[in-house]
């Protein structure tokens, strides 16, 4: 019963000088749901590429079905019978289930397939599986939960006996869930060893046997899941200490600048608060508990169906961005890449993007004007860089962070929303924008940040809103916010919620 | 890095300028009358009316879009300005009416793929086959004669050498040029279409944008019809046919990205000047008509596989940098 499948030793994996996954040792049993938890940045998704083959080990090794091997490859790796259901499913929208189920392995006889055989065999899988489903629906119309359903089938199929779930249950609904853990009960009939990430932890009691902890990518605990409570769980995974300093915002508290008063649109739930001059706001909460759609709620990327905003006790509601921007506020995108900058143009394009018009003369831009602005703010807020004329691809995140910064600052705006401001770039920038925004907050503007870095939430917020399912769940104050506290409301369930209305 | 590779460099960033040159080089060996004033005239006039629709698809392809019925437009706006000459109006109304018809549909396409959300592949194709057939409704499939005789004018007269028709490219081009490195809107065009969402989300009016450079489009298309009909001085249904492809092949030679953001309206018309250079410079070596197409199609395969090299090592050359 006790039969090890995987057996990890002193695997480490280094990137430079980060220590990713440092000296993990544990072991996971042949058919037992086993719970992988810990914060973003713990380590968890290295380790899933560690055993996938995407990466190779710094040092350690891997021990499957009690064969010793020093790195996976994704040849290998699929060979061991390995597999990974992401969030992001790889699936075909347009092919049906079963063509989904054989692609890439289609039954086939001189390059003609046998479409017959394959619904058939895609059928008996199902019924295996205890799956309703018609195996002729295109995936593009099914659910979330069945798609996935169809992902665990490919990779039964393809004779997984170990299936890696990355956060499988985030985009489900509680429906949706339950139909997925009914399918996790099969596998586990079927002696397939899972494991299983997510950050709900009610889901780790529900569903798994044992859990495992990594913090700061150090293995913790691993423990029998009946032997544990959520508050222990919680305290492995925030066992670390908050080493890293943060610059303490100074600034005096004034009038309120911004207030969301029950704004609710598709995605975001009765949203209400206000943002005082010089405050730094904090939103936590889980990767899509709707924060990024309150950002963008206020600026005016999406829509608002009903609620008020009121800047300066005065109400608006923007119409797009140019809006937010013209109502004085500005927001700082979380995936500065593809949102923030246009990587092809230089520095200096990119820095006068949103105030372009107000560079001209008669409509023909006035290089001058342009070049001394764009060289202020590289001065002003140190971004690294040979010239102006420099193409935006080519510096470091933490400089192109600054450049998108400096392209909201040169609108003028009082309200600077921060989407993950430090996601991606080198710990000496981090300092910097952290500098930076208490510096703003001591212009009196005011902040809001969304950070799913809990020390970088705790150190920089004055005050912080957690989210879950659309709606603010809770509000701590400095004095009241532990690690402990936030992921206690981050991870608030549904019903929970529900509750409130 | 020494200043010999510098130079080097630099003329990789002009990958196409180079295969002009040494197509010129090529055909003045080949044929002695081909290195003179007057050959040069005759490639600028001929590649005038591609000069001026390279523009305008220059500005879409920028957006990362593109237009297919730059033909049709200019094709039907030389039968409306004949018709309307036709019934007696004087050759400024005549294409007064047919530009505000090139315009309106070139915004047609802009409102399908802004507001209708449409691919641009499939709105302009659309309009492409619509305004071909609306020109051969108008004309009763018949061409459009005796209008008025002052027209052909315009294609026959020279200031100082150069003909009119050529003075008009340059002129469109140093406007397109102009419109797009020295305002607002030049350089929103270049953000729409390096990064339509970031672009969006630093307050630019997308959609508005687009709907200007189709319309612009649209509107050159018309000019470009106006030409052909002085030059033809007969209002055909048919005429214009074709002209997109000129123009996409221009851009492209031109180096610009078919994804948008990425190119540089100097090189479409050098890429311009290139395909007049190569069409004359085999007429006057006596290349039969056949050999002619054959030869084209694989000498511009040739320019752009050459540009992508060359752009490849230039970029190695900046990262060693």
């Amino acid at each position: 019963m006790n039969d090890i499948i995987l057996k990890v030793d002193h695997l480490s994996k280094y990137f430079a000088l980060v220590k990713a996954l440092d000296d993990i040792s544990f072991d996971v049993r042949r058919g037992e749901v086993h719970a992988l938890c810990g914060e973003n940045g713990a380590g968890k998704s290295t380790f899933i590429k560690l055993l996938t083959g995407a990466y190779e080990p710094t040092k350690g090794t891997i021990e499957f079905e009690h064969k010793v091997y020093e790195k996976m490859t994704p040849k290998l790796s699929m060979d061991l019978g390995i597999s990974v259901i992401y969030q992001e499913f790889s699936l075909i929208p347009y092919l049906t289930v079963a063509e989904n189920i054989f692609y890439g392995r289609e039954i086939q006889k001189y390059g003609i397939r046998n479409i017959k055989e394959m619904n058939q065999r895609a059928e008996e899988l199902c019924k295996e599986m205890g799956v309703d489903l018609d195996v002729k629906t295109k995936v593009c119309e099914l659910g979330v939960a069945y798609q996935q359903i169809v992902e665990i089938m490919k990779a039964v199929s393809k004779n997984a006996r170990f299936i890696i779930m990355d956060e499988p249950t985030a985009p489900l609904t509680i429906n949706e869930t339950k139909i997925f853990f009914d399918i996790i009960e099969k596998l586990r009939e079927k002696r397939v060893t899972i494991i299983f990430i997510s950050h709900r932890l009610e889901e780790v009691f529900e569903l798994c046997d044992r859990v495992t902890v990594f913090c700061d990518g150090r293995y913790i605990v691993t423990k029998d899941v009946k032997d544990v409570t959520k508050q222990q769980l919680i305290s492995y995974m925030v066992g670390r200490e908050l080493t890293e300093s943060y610059p303490v915002n100074i600034a005096g508290k004034g009038e309120v600048l911004l207030e969301a008063d029950h704004l609710t649109n598709k995605r975001i739930k009765e949203i209400s608060f206000q943002l005082r001059k010089g405050e730094i706001l904090g939103f936590g909460g889980l990767v899509g508990a709707g924060r990024t759609e309150v950002a963008r709620a206020i600026y005016g990327a999406d829509r608002i169906l009903s609620g008020r905003l009121k800047k300066n006790g005065e109400t608006f509601c923007p119409a797009n961005p140019r809006d937010g921007l013209k109502h004085g506020i500005g927001l700082i995108p979380e995936d500065r890449k593809r949102q923030g900058l246009i990587l092809g143009m230089s520095v200096k394009e990119n820095t006068v993007f949103s105030i372009y018009d107000k560079c001209t003369n008669t409509g023909v831009i006035q290089k001058s004007k342009v070049e001394s602005l764009v060289d202020d703010y590289i001065k002003e807020l140190k971004i690294k860089t040979p010239n102006r004329e420099q193409i935006a691809k080519n510096l470091s995140g933490g400089n192109q962070q600054k450049i998108v910064l400096a392209k909201m600052l040169a609108t003028n705006c009082d309200v600077l929303i921060f989407d993950e401001p430090t996601r991606g770039i080198d710990v000496g920038a981090k300092q910097e924008i952290y500098a930076l925004m208490t510096e703003l907050a001591k212009q009196g503007k005011g902040i809001i940040m969304i950070s799913s870095e809990m020390p970088e939430l705790i150190g920089m917020s004055d005050r912080i809103l957690v989210m879950s399912h659309g709606k603010i769940v809770g509000e701590l104050e400095r004095t009241e916010y532990t690690q402990e506290r936030i992921l206690e409301f981050a991870s608030t369930e549904k019903e929970g919620v529900e509750e409130h209305e | 890095m020494s200043k010999k590779n510098d130079v080097l460099t630099k003329m990789l960033d002009y990958g196409i300028l180079m295969v002009l040159i040494i197509l010129i080089i090529f055909f003045s060996v080949a044929s002695s009358n081909f290195l003179s004033i007057n050959t040069c005239m005759t490639i600028l006039k001929q590649v005038s009316i591609t000069g001026i629709t390279s523009v305008g698809m220059c500005y879409v392809i920028l957006t990362g879009g593109i237009d297919l019925s730059v033909g049709s437009i200019a094709g039907l706006s030389a039968v409306i300005a004949a018709l309307v000459m036709q019934a007696g109006a004087p050759g400024v109304i005549g294409s007064l009416v047919a530009l505000l018809v090139a315009l309106a549909v070139g915004a047609l396409n802009g409102f399908c793929v802004t507001k209708l959300n449409m691919p641009a592949l499939i709105a302009t194709l659309g309009t492409q086959t619509a305004l071909r057939g609306l020109a051969y409704i108008v004309t009763d499939g018949l061409p459009v004669h005796s209008f008025s005789k002052t027209y052909g004018n315009f294609a026959k007269t020279s200031i100082a050498g150069i003909p009119l028709m050529v003075i008009l490219m340059l002129l469109v081009f140093l406007v397109g040029k102009f419109i797009l490195e020295r305002t607002t809107f030049g350089r929103y065009v270049y953000g729409v279409g390096g990064n339509e969402e970031a672009s969006h989300l630093s307050g630019v009016n997308v959609m508005r944008v687009k709907l200007i450079v189709y319309a612009f489009a649209g509107f050159l298309s018309g000019i470009a019809g106006l030409v052909l009909l002085s030059r033809t001085s007969s209002g055909q249904p048919s005429a214009g046919d074709g002209y997109e492809m000129d123009a996409i092949t221009a851009v492209v030679l031109g180096g610009v990205s078919l994804s948008g953001g990425e190119g540089r309206i100097n090189q479409v018309m050098i890429g311009v000047v290139l395909m007049g250079v190569l069409s004359t410079g085999m007429i006057m070596c006596g290349i039969n008509d056949y050999v002619q197409k054959l030869v084209k199609g694989i000498v511009l395969i040739l320019a752009v596989a050459f540009m992508e090299f060359s752009g490849k090592v230039r970029n190695q050359r900046m990262v060693q940098k």
